[in-house]
């Protein structure tokens, strides 16, 4: 079992974040949770054929957010992103576009949910296939040194279960060697669908891998937002400033099933989950930033229903959108139009 | 023979790609070259020899040995705006690399709605008949031209090396430009000076005919033309068609030879079973039936994994001009 650097903070611990920035983690957090529950919902009235989710990842993907330099910064995310994507501008429109593949998403219906891509928020698209865009990340940073564009990095995040693929070791290797203005985050929820850490690697500290590769590693609590912003933070910093790559490990943990496909009974128990559950990041949060006194437990209620109801347009909105139709099949094959033998 | 004017030059195929990587390499700083052994060692067919001297370790970037992430980083550098072109030092090596060229850069424009895009390059060699053995002999291009989204580039003169692989650089999608080994010096050929593009996607007829369409690519036109001049003498008219790129394939080029000359023989290096000829050979038949006036006929190798390295495992695997003429005389007697 891995070692979990879980502990509950007695006392604020702010990173140099101003009040206003806190507040924004947290509403991150929230959104994020409540999207993230509003495809599962959806997906069991039959409004759509599929969701994955992202609960227990918030606090992890509201820090690193945070430590993105929006219109410089470089995401490649996974599909187990959407916080980090809320938390680098996209809206909770654009999420439900994505669960409910309108013609207005990105990628105009095309990928599952959560796959999203966006220029304007400079998040690149990548596919279902775990590492395939681990070294596009790569090659991104190499086009960011190789144009001398100091002060830009790339942040590319994955889970636990990529970090057994071969492009893995491969990207972390190439960035090494070249010292490429990146930073690999790994949200090591525990679980590669239904395979634990203890089947995935003999070494479960995966940070510890940096130091074969000739880079920094770290370890944080990925259920402490401001852990993560702090080491996040520190990463692209060092990336942004000809530093080199750096490998960080946020420990959290997936409180659903992987997908609205997946049920994660057959190989792991209620208790199991009940038990991190105890330490869920968001209620925690909520705790912290209350005791503090950045919020009021009204402010947070407040805060909570003006979330609900973002969410609750954004899913009007996206859903009275409507579908590509048949002849969206054949556009975007090849620049200009392409007529197949047929 | 080729002969040099004075706006052109005699070149073989590897004098053809390096002349042209050389000149893409002058005209845009987007323009990087990555591959195993292409820096110092200049590439194991010297094709970028002292490049690294003149342009840099930064554009032309000596990779560890790691097929799927030199394909993958070339796919993040087009999708962030560079024009890489990376090199599978030999076709045999591209499996590792299969996903990112068939999962990745092949869908990038698609699956985002057009928003990012993959203009890169994947040169490799390929191809038999140069003792290469199982892992230095295959030929890759059916493997991949099942794959909408991806271009497919095989020329066979130095000319039409030049024209295609600025095509291929300049093109907004990604391109897998193959270049058959034993042409790289044993072909030589006039390549006109100056830059210029020929169009992928279109054939070209190297020998014009009126009793047999032949349509092959890579090597073999070459022995293809070897045996059409030879039934030449003997008074029979065949027809070469040189594909140059089989995706997108030049469908209109294939049936208008195909209609004139009313037979169809394919001719591929590449096993016969889900071949390029197979897609050929059905296409024709949907579309020009009632104009042939005899079975359609595919001469490809068996369907072994591979051509072994002894002598006559290789040389039972390969075809041969002899081959071909047989092939073409039945045809045109039929």
């Amino acid at each position: 079992m891995a070692s979990i650097p879980t502990q509950v903070r007695k006392s604020l611990e702010r990173h140099g974040l101003s009040d206003e920035q806190l507040k924004t983690i947290f509403r991150t957090m929230l959104l994020q949770r409540q999207l993230d529950n509003r495809g599962f919902q959806l997906n069991r009235q039959g409004k759509v054929p599929f969701a994955l989710g992202s609960e227990g990842h918030e606090a992890l993907q509201a820090g690193a957010a945070m430590a993105f330099a929006r219109g410089k910064d470089i995401l490649a995310p996974y599909y187990r992103d959407l916080g980090l994507s809320i938390g680098i501008g996209l809206t909770p429109y654009e999420i439900m576009l994505s669960i409910f593949a309108r013609a207005a998403d990105h990628n105009g219906g095309r990928q599952f949910p959560n796959h999203y891509s966006s220029k304007r928020a400079g998040l690149m698209s990548f596919s279902s296939i775990l590492a395939a865009h681990i070294p596009h990340a790569v090659g991104a940073a190499y086009a960011l040194k190789y144009r001398k564009e100091s002060g830009r990095a790339v942040l590319v995040t994955f889970g636990d279960g990529t970090t057994s693929e071969g492009e893995w070791h491969e990207s972390m290797n190439f960035a090494a060697v070249h010292k490429l203005p990146i930073v690999f985050l790994c949200e090591n929820n525990l679980w590669a669908i239904s395979t634990p850490l203890s089947l995935q690697m003999g070494q479960p500290n995966i940070y510890k891998r940096a130091e074969g590769y000739g880079m920094p590693g770290e370890q944080f609590d990925g259920f402490d937002p401001l852990a993560t912003y702090d080491a996040v933070s520190r990463g692209m910093e060092r990336a942004r400033n000809g530093g080199g790559p750096t490998l960080l490990e946020g420990v959290c943990y997936r409180f659903l099933a992987h997908s609205t496909d997946d049920n994660d009974m057959t190989y792991r128990t209620r208790e199991d989950v009940a038990e991190r559950r105890k330490d869920d990041p968001v209620p925690r949060f909520e705790n912290l930033l209350v005791e503090s006194g950045v919020m009021t437990s009204e402010q947070v209620a407040a805060m909570k229903q003006d979330v609900l109801h973002e969410t609750n347009e954004a899913t009007d909105k996206a859903e009275a959108m409507p579908f590509p139709t048949a002849d969206d099949l054949y556009k975007h094959v090849y620049e200009g139009a392409w007529e197949p033998w047929q | 023979m080729a002969v040099a004017t004075s706006s052109s030059q005699v070149l073989n195929n590897v004098e053809a790609v390096r002349a042209t990587l050389y000149e893409a390499l002058k005209n845009d700083d987007k323009v990087l070259i990555l591959g195993e052994d292409v820096g110092n060692r200049g590439n194991v067919f010297l094709i970028t020899k002292d490049f690294v001297k003149e342009f840099g370790t930064e554009r032309i970037i000596d990779t560890p040995i790691a097929e799927a992430s030199i394909v993958g980083i070339a796919v993040g550098m087009a999708m962030e705006g560079l024009r890489p072109i990376a090199e599978i030092q030999f076709a045999d090596f591209i499996y590792p690399s299969f996903n990112q060229i068939v999962g990745e850069a092949a869908k990038t424009r698609y699956r985002s709605n057009g928003e990012y895009t993959c203009p890169m390059v994947i040169r490799t060699p390929y191809g038999g008949g140069v003792r290469g053995a199982l892992s230095h002999s295959v030929s890759v291009e059916a493997l991949f031209y099942h794959v909408p989204g991806l271009k497919i580039v095989v020329p066979s003169f130095p000319a039409d090396v030049k024209g295609l692989l600025n095509a291929a650089i300049d093109d907004p999608d990604p391109v897998l430009f193959l270049e058959h080994k034993k042409t790289y010096r044993l072909i030589k050929g006039e390549v006109p000076d100056g830059h210029y593009v020929i169009p992928i996607g279109k054939a070209d007829v190297k020998k014009e005919g009126s009793q047999l369409t032949v349509v092959s690519y890579g090597l073999y036109v070459h022995w293809a033309l070897e045996a059409a001049n030879q039934l030449e003498s003997e008074g029979m008219s065949v027809e070469v068609i040189d594909l140059r790129s089989v995706r997108p394939m030049d469908r209109t080029a294939i049936l208008q030879s195909v209609r004139k000359t009313r037979k169809l023989l394919i001719i591929h290096e590449d096993n016969k079973f889900g071949g390029i000829g197979a897609e050929i050979s059905a296409m024709v038949a949907e579309e020009a039936l009632f104009d042939l006036d005899a079975p359609i006929r595919r001469l490809a190798a068996p369907d072994v994994p591979a051509m072994g390295y002894a002598m006559p495992l290789e040389e039972a695997y390969m075809s041969s001009p002899a081959k071909m003429a047989d092939a073409m005389r039945e045809m045109v007697k039929f």
